[in-house]
């Protein structure tokens, strides 16, 4: 038992020295701002859609103070950075990611996104959030500078937050908590029992349908709890769903099939709920309906296959363009937490096929806060707002010329090193290739 | 009789009533004894218990139209049978004293049918011993001294396990069958199958013959064993055990006694029937069956009218089985989303396989095998013919063609003197839909499928009551399903019932009577008789006289054309061409073109492809008979090249029983009807190398292919390429993600690792030293091929400590490891690899999807490619493979890597590390015409592919994309009008239902997803 033991310390320690080896550890979040920053003649990409050309941003204790071409004069005391030939852009938002909860996807001891249980409204992802986690700064570094954590597993897994992504602690990084609880809708998708040509199951769909109403009943018995403010025993699950019915919380309903889509409309409508769909693969094939009831979108990962082998091949990629044709609210998402990094070229691939190129940007900006509920403070470069800003060398969507420079958080600096860079630093010296 | 007086209810039946019902319990046990009393001869070994009761069982059949075979109708003939056998059929056979005859006068008389694959009196094979959280099994559970694969029972004999089952035998008999080849359809290779009658008869008296055929499948069947696990895995054992076994026949000592290989090489001598699942296993059987000198006789999976030209070129006789796909409901539309354009075609198309094959003149026969009920098998053989297949092929494919392959046509199969007394009779032609089958005769037993109908008493009768009046009654309708109408001013319908001889009729006396007059009675040739009841209830006695045969038309026998369907596609998915397309000439002209050479990247010029090679690099070519595509503005690149894929493959793309499986092969496994094919053509793709998954340490024999949309497997193979292997290292292969059941297969650590590799190549050296009468082992066959730098691997690989152990390993057998594939601590070794000469497959930006990529880095491409390895961005997912441009130009973002030197690492670099970089993956005069025209610089997101030109035909086009969507919608539209009018008509249907494509990532073990990325 005690050798057992010994092991397992040894392993540890071990385990320690490997992390300890990299000076990642180092990067630490930045002060906040003391100086005013005005960054001058910079293409300014608002996030609305509009596009400013020498453009001026002053910003002082966090937040925008003047965008455009007619910024009053900096002080003395401003920090003033030319930008020519550079762009400006609102740090990109990434609408649904499981970042700060899993640090190795097939490591169980690093995962804290799926909770036991069917209906988990209390359970809250912002506990969770790993500040420190090694998968953050490799975000930051392309321009990602708020995600949302969501958790999953079961039908209502819990609630998740927006995050900032320069914080000592998940504390210091909650942007907004508790912005919306999440349903995870059953699978309408009808599944043949015994392969090709088999009839499709019916029990599942009869299952998923059972699911669905066991959580419109659990809605309507929270519902009806709250009509009462006495209680004998105290409900948790009950009280965690109060937000949600007075509108302050949405809920986010992942679904992606047109049955699921129509049954969230449908939930919305009985519970007077503020909803966003988080999936919608088939959103395209219900466009004008989910703009009638005016649900919004996060639409999953543009950078998908098709969901049937007729299907047109660019389907995914023009999903999103069909979206803003039909006057949907829409943003983009992708899959995962380190995956997260390449949100910006997935909008590149939107604008590709079928939108515009601010449009796009205003997919993983502007749309995205305001679909979290977070477009009063950030989302675009518009005085008011917190000062979250990327700077790239180049077209932030589009690898080849995509380089950030510098990002500003609530307009602190923020340190673009990480990991990976330090391990490429590492390396350039041992084959002198710096 | 006693017993029946016993109970107190009994007594108070009428005396006479009393003896009906004891005379209806000896009838009873009379049918069941019937079962037994059979006309084949007694058996002289068994003892009789009672008074011996022989019988030779003559009979003759006469004035029937005698079909004895597909070609020889007889008309008003004779049938003579004795003791079981045929003494005589043609019209002037002399009926034998002893005969009992058989009027048959319009009737037909035809050969039983024969069903080349059933398992008829054999009880199903039975999993067993294994649960699914047991442990791993390396070897066979079969006790005994059989061999090694639990899935090899060529041991395993029908005959000794055959038990005659009348009620299996019965549906059989009433669709027209009288003989089948029975197997246990079990393992892949089966053992032998017997010759066996649907007869009631003893077992010793049914097997006409013990040993009929060998069979065998892909199908691990009820095997509990590990090995094979995939369907590559399946190939290479049957491989191996053709080997095995002739090795066998030299006695080796070190083997001793091997009964299951003795089986197999005595079983050769037999017919080998092969059951393939669909039109590409039929083609790897046979590809086996080449490889070995055997011909097997092949049962089809359905869908093999898609490929008929391939399916002739076998050379095989098939089975074809006729359970066609079932119309599915498309009534809801967001479900029929989920219905693929492939199925539908599917379902319309399938019925018209058997035409195809005799429009092809492949030789066939038919099954019922696979049906679900045996009841649909007229009905189906009906619908095969009404698309296309003659009713003289489908008799001949029910009866001469089976027997004839089965070397038994001495036996069974026509009507000839010496034959079995195996025969049909039927009211009309056998597949006309108004026939009706009376009865089925197997080794002269009769047994009666329908016996209504067998006296016709159609014809126009005058009908007398005593006392009473005379009325003109007609039969008409059909000789088993007679009407009945009295003819009057208004003809008025009555009702007539036939049960044999008796008959019970009413007629009414006026329109809308309610009342009428019954009768009931017994028919005796031309006169009827009996008692009935007039209209008031009195007593009458009645008589009915035949006057003239009925008025009434024979219905012409309506032949409905062919159904019109729609095309053929190749390959058989929404995107496949209606016609396979020729290669042209074609020029490019005024664009950007990124030579990959030392000319960089040429502004404004000309590329001319001829014959599907790169003929021209210039400005203002001229284009002569060339198709001139406009360039401007456009950029040209050589085709992407993708090192790491695992597209177009069936089955499995891990054989992940063993930790050395280097004798299985991807080239053996390729789906070319996989819809990712097109999917990459429209990123850019232009050749994937298919490799084996990364579940063990040695794992299979991968594959280059083109993305030749449409071309069988063979044709997608790059010919004359330097064979290549997959290995993998680190946490797949020492199962550390696998759960905790998969603790034991060695190795569970990077230690054990270097020694299955030092222990294989061992193997192989000491294999190689061996002398003569060597047992042949294909897995190490494959590692001598490695040894000789005649095989190269392609290994995958994350730390760097396992990626210098490797290539330790190889140096001290002095191989070079061509390629570490994902190598995502590449970067680490970088300098070490250089100097061993190894390449690199990377991933772009991958990390954290496990420990083993925890030190994994966007800038290790650009780091191993300035150092000087050969480094290539890879996809290893249907997905990423896409836009590897894109992954490419990542390059650019993480370690400033130029324009140029970024593309080369989906072109050039990939054909470097896969020997092809003197015919791929530039843009140079001799070079194939493989070639990408992108509407913006290739690296950047907004590029398109607008042409992906393979060999120099254009495999995709984006202005043609948007023609087949709309061929697409158009066909689908179609297809589901058809399927919804088919519903109306009351056709039962089936759910609409999603079914998954087949990808896989390497480290999938069983299926793959439509979306999610794998670890």
């Amino acid at each position: 038992m005690q050798t057992a033991m010994k092991r397992h310390l040894i392993l540890l320690g071990l385990a320690i020295g490997v992390h300890t080896a990299y000076a990642q550890e180092t990067i630490s979040p930045a002060l906040p701002q003391d100086k005013p920053v005005f960054l001058t003649n910079a293409t300014i990409h608002v996030g609305n859609g509009e596009v400013i050309n020498n453009g001026t941003i002053a910003f002082s204790k966090g937040k925008i103070t003047a965008v455009g071409n007619s910024v009053p004069a900096a002080g003395s005391d401003a920090t003033i950075l030319d930008l020519k030939g550079q762009h400006v852009y609102p740090g990109i938002i990434a609408p649904e990611s499981k970042l700060g909860l899993v640090e190795f996807e097939s490591v169980r001891a690093t995962i804290d996104a799926r909770e036991v249980g069917e209906v988990n409204p209390s359970v809250r992802s912002i506990i969770a959030y790993n500040a420190d986690s090694k998968v953050i700064n490799t975000l930051r570094s392309n321009g990602i500078l708020l995600a949302q954590v969501t958790p999953e597993g079961g039908l209502i897994s819990g609630t998740s937050s927006v995050v900032q992504l320069d914080a000592w602690n998940w504390e210091d990084a909650a942007y907004k908590t508790d912005n919306a609880l999440h349903f995870y809708m059953p699978s309408l998708l009808p599944v043949a029992s015994s392969g090709r040509g088999g009839a499709s199951s019916t029990d599942r769909l009869k299952v998923a349908m059972d699911q669905v109403e066991q959580v419109r009943t659990f809605f309507r018995e929270a519902h009806a709890y709250q009509q009462e403010s006495k209680h004998a025993a105290t409900n948790l699950k009950f009280e965690a769903m109060r937000k949600l019915f007075t509108r302050e919380q949405k809920l986010f309903i992942h679904c992606d099939l047109v049955k699921e889509m129509l049954i969230a409309i449908d939930f919305a409508k009985e519970f007077n709920l503020d909803i966003a769909i988080v999936g919608g693969s088939d959103a395209w094939l219900i466009a004008d309906i989910l703009k009638q009831n005016n649900v919004p979108v996060i639409l999953t990962q543009p950078h998908s296959l098709p969901v049937m082998q007729d299907d047109d091949v660019d389907q995914p990629y023009k999903t999103a363009a069909q979206l803003q044709k039909a006057g949907v609210l829409f943003c983009l998402s992708n899959d995962g937490f380190w995956q997260q990094r390449n949100l910006g070229y997935e909008a590149g691939t939107t604008a590709t096929y079928g939108l515009s190129k601010e449009e796009a940007l205003t997919a993983v900006t502007l749309n995205a806060a305001k679909i979290l509920g977070i477009d009063k403070t950030t989302g675009s470069l518009e005085a008011g707002k917190d000062a979250n800003i990327a700077i790239s060398a180049g077209d932030i969507m589009d690898m080849k010329s995509s380089v950030i420079n510098k990002a500003f958080i609530q307009g602190r600096e923020i340190n673009l090193d990480n990991k990976q860079k330090q391990l490429y630093e590492k390396y350039e010296k041992k084959y002198g290739l710096k | 009789m006693k017993r029946a007086f016993e109970k107190p209810a009994m007594a108070l039946l009428s005396r006479c009533l009393t003896h009906a019902l004891n005379r209806y319990r000896s009838q009873v046990v009379l049918l069941a004894l019937l079962g037994c009393g059979t006309y084949a001869s007694a058996q002289e070994t068994f003892p009789v218990n009672g008074i011996a009761d022989p019988r030779e069982g003559c009979f003759a059949f006469t004035h029937a139209t005698i079909v004895k075979d597909a070609q020889t109708t007889l008309q008003n003939a004779t049938l003579v049978i004795r003791d079981g056998k045929i003494i005589a059929a043609d019209p002037g056979a002399v009926i034998p004293k002893d005969a009992v005859v058989l009027d048959c006068k319009g009737k037909y008389i035809y050969p039983s049918f024969v069903d080349i694959f059933s398992s008829y009196g054999l009880s199903e094979a039975k999993r067993g011993g294994s649960s699914w959280n047991a442990p791993p099994q390396f070897l066979s559970n079969t006790k005994g001294a059989y061999g090694w694969n639990q899935a090899i029972r060529s041991e395993v004999n029908a005959v000794d396990l055959f038990t005659g089952d009348d009620n299996k035998a019965a549906p059989l008999r009433e669709a027209g069958f009288g003989t089948v080849l029975t197997q246990q359809p079990d393992g892949i290779a089966r053992g032998t199958a017997a010759l066996v009658t649907l007869a009631t008869v003893k077992e010793n008296k049914a097997i006409l013959r013990e040993k009929a055929a060998a069979v065998y499948s892909f199908d691990k069947g009820t095997s509990t064993q590990n090995y094979p696990n995939s369907l590559m895995g399946c190939i290479a054992l049957l491989r191996q055990t053709y080997l095995d076994a002739q090795w066998y026949k030299s006695q080796p000592a070190k083997e001793g006694v091997n009964l299951s290989l003795q089986a197999w090489n005595a079983n050769q001598q037999l017919p080998q029937v092969f059951e393939a699942a669909d039109k590409w296993d039929v083609l790897r059987a046979d590809k086996i069956g080449d490889e070995f000198g055997v011909q097997y006789i092949i049962k089809a999976g359905g869908n093999e009218y898609q490929r008929i030209p391939e399916m002739a070129a076998t050379k095989a006789t098939f089975i074809l089985p006729l359970n066609f796909p079932g119309a599915i409901d498309m009534e809801d539309p967001a479900d029929a989303r989920f219905v693929s354009l492939a199925d539908m075609k599917h379902w319309e198309m399938a019925p018209a396989e058997a035409g195809a094959f005799e429009k092809a003149n492949i030789p066939f026969c038919l099954t019922a095998a696979d049906l679900k009920d045996v009841k649909q098998f007229m009905a189906n053989v009906r619908r095969a013919i009404a698309y296309g297949l003659s009713e003289q092929k489908a008799l001949e494919a029910l009866t001469k063609t089976p027997a004839t392959i089965l070397k038994a046509y001495d036996k069974v199969g026509s009507l000839e003197a010496g034959k079995l007394a195996n025969f049909l009779i039927a009211s009309g032609p056998i597949f006309s839909d108004k026939t009706v089958l009376y009865q089925n005769w197997i080794q002269g037993n009769r047994y009666i499928i329908k016996s209504d109908g067998w006296n016709d008493i159609r014809g126009i009768y005058t009908v007398t009551l005593t006392p009473g009046n005379s009325y003109s009654v007609e039969v008409r309708g059909t000789a088993s399903a007679p009407l009945l109408s009295v003819l009057q001013k208004d003809t008025l319908p009555g009702r007539i019932d036939v049960n044999g001889k008796l008959v019970s009729i009413s007629l009414p006396l006026a329109k809308n009577s309610k009342s009428s007059i019954r009768l009931s009675g017994i028919i005796s040739g031309n006169s009827w008789a009996g008692t009935g009841a007039d209209t008031s209830g009195n007593l009458v006695k009645w008589s009915a006289v035949f006057v003239s045969n009925t008025t009434e038309k024979a219905e012409p026998i309506k032949k409905e054309p062919a159904p019109v369907m729609g095309a053929l596609l190749y390959p058989f998915n929404g995107y496949g061409w209606e016609k396979l397309p020729k290669q042209e000439d074609l020029l490019i002209k005024n664009a950007t073109v990124w030579t990959n050479e030392k000319e960089g990247k040429l502004e404004n010029t000309d590329v001319l492809l001829r014959n599907g090679k790169i003929a021209q690099i210039g400005k203002n070519l001229s284009a002569g008979n060339a198709r001139v595509i406009d360039g401007t503005g456009k950029h040209l690149s050589a085709g992407i090249i993708d090192e790491h894929s695992h597209i177009a493959i069936s089955k499995g793309v891990n054989e992940s029983s063993q930790s050395v499986t280097a004798e299985v092969r991807i080239a053996d496994v390729l789906n070319p009807d996989d819809v990712n094919i097109y999917r990459q053509l429209s990123g850019g793709v232009t050749a994937s190398h298919l490799l084996h998954g990364s579940a063990n340490a040695i794992g299979g024999q991968s594959q280059l292919i083109k993305l030749r949309r449409g071309q069988n497997a063979e044709d997608l193979k790059v010919a004359n390429w330097d064979p290549f292997i997959k290995f993998a290292l680190g946490e797949n292969v020492k199962q550390s993600n696998w759960g905790e059941r998969n603790t034991v297969r060695f190795p569970q650590t990077r230690m054990g690792v270097e020694q299955i590799y030092t222990d294989a190549f061992t193997r192989a050296r000491d294999y190689e030293k061996q002398g003569p009468g060597k047992r042949r082992d294909l897995e190490l066959d494959a590692l001598v091929e490695i040894l000789h730098q005649q095989r190269f691997i392609t290994c995958h690989s994350y730390v760097q400590s396992e990626i210098n152990m490797l290539m330790h390993v190889a140096d001290s057998f002095h191989f070079r490891v061509n390629t570490f594939t994902h190598i995502l601590e590449g970067y680490k070794v970088a300098d070490k690899m250089k100097a061993h000469g190894a390449g690199a497959g990377t991933f772009a930006d991958w990390w954290a999807y496990k420990m083993e990529v925890q030190d994994a880095i966007p800038y290790n491409a650009a780091i191993m490619h300035k150092v000087g390895v050969v480094t290539a961005i890879n996809s290893d997912d249907a997905e990423m493979a896409r836009r590897l441009n894109q992954e490419a130009a990542k390059t650019i973002r993480y370690g400033g890597v130029s324009e140029e030197e970024a593309l080369k690492m989906v072109t050039i670099n990939p054909a470097k590390l896969l020997h092809v970089d003197n015919r791929m993956g530039s843009i140079k005069v001799g070079k194939d015409a493989d070639v990408v025209l992108w509407s913006d610089n290739p690296l950047s997101i907004y590029a398109k592919a607008e042409k992906t030109i393979v060999d120099g035909i254009v495999e995709f086009d984006r202005d043609n994309d948007l023609l087949l969507r709309k061929r697409i919608a158009a066909e689908r539209n179609r297809l589901t009008q058809l399927l919804l009018s088919e519903k109306k008509k009351g056709t039962p249907t089936q759910k609409a239902a999603f079914v998954a494509d087949e990808m896989y990532h390497c480290e999938d073990l069983q299926g793959g997803h439509q979306q999610a990325i794998g670890y």
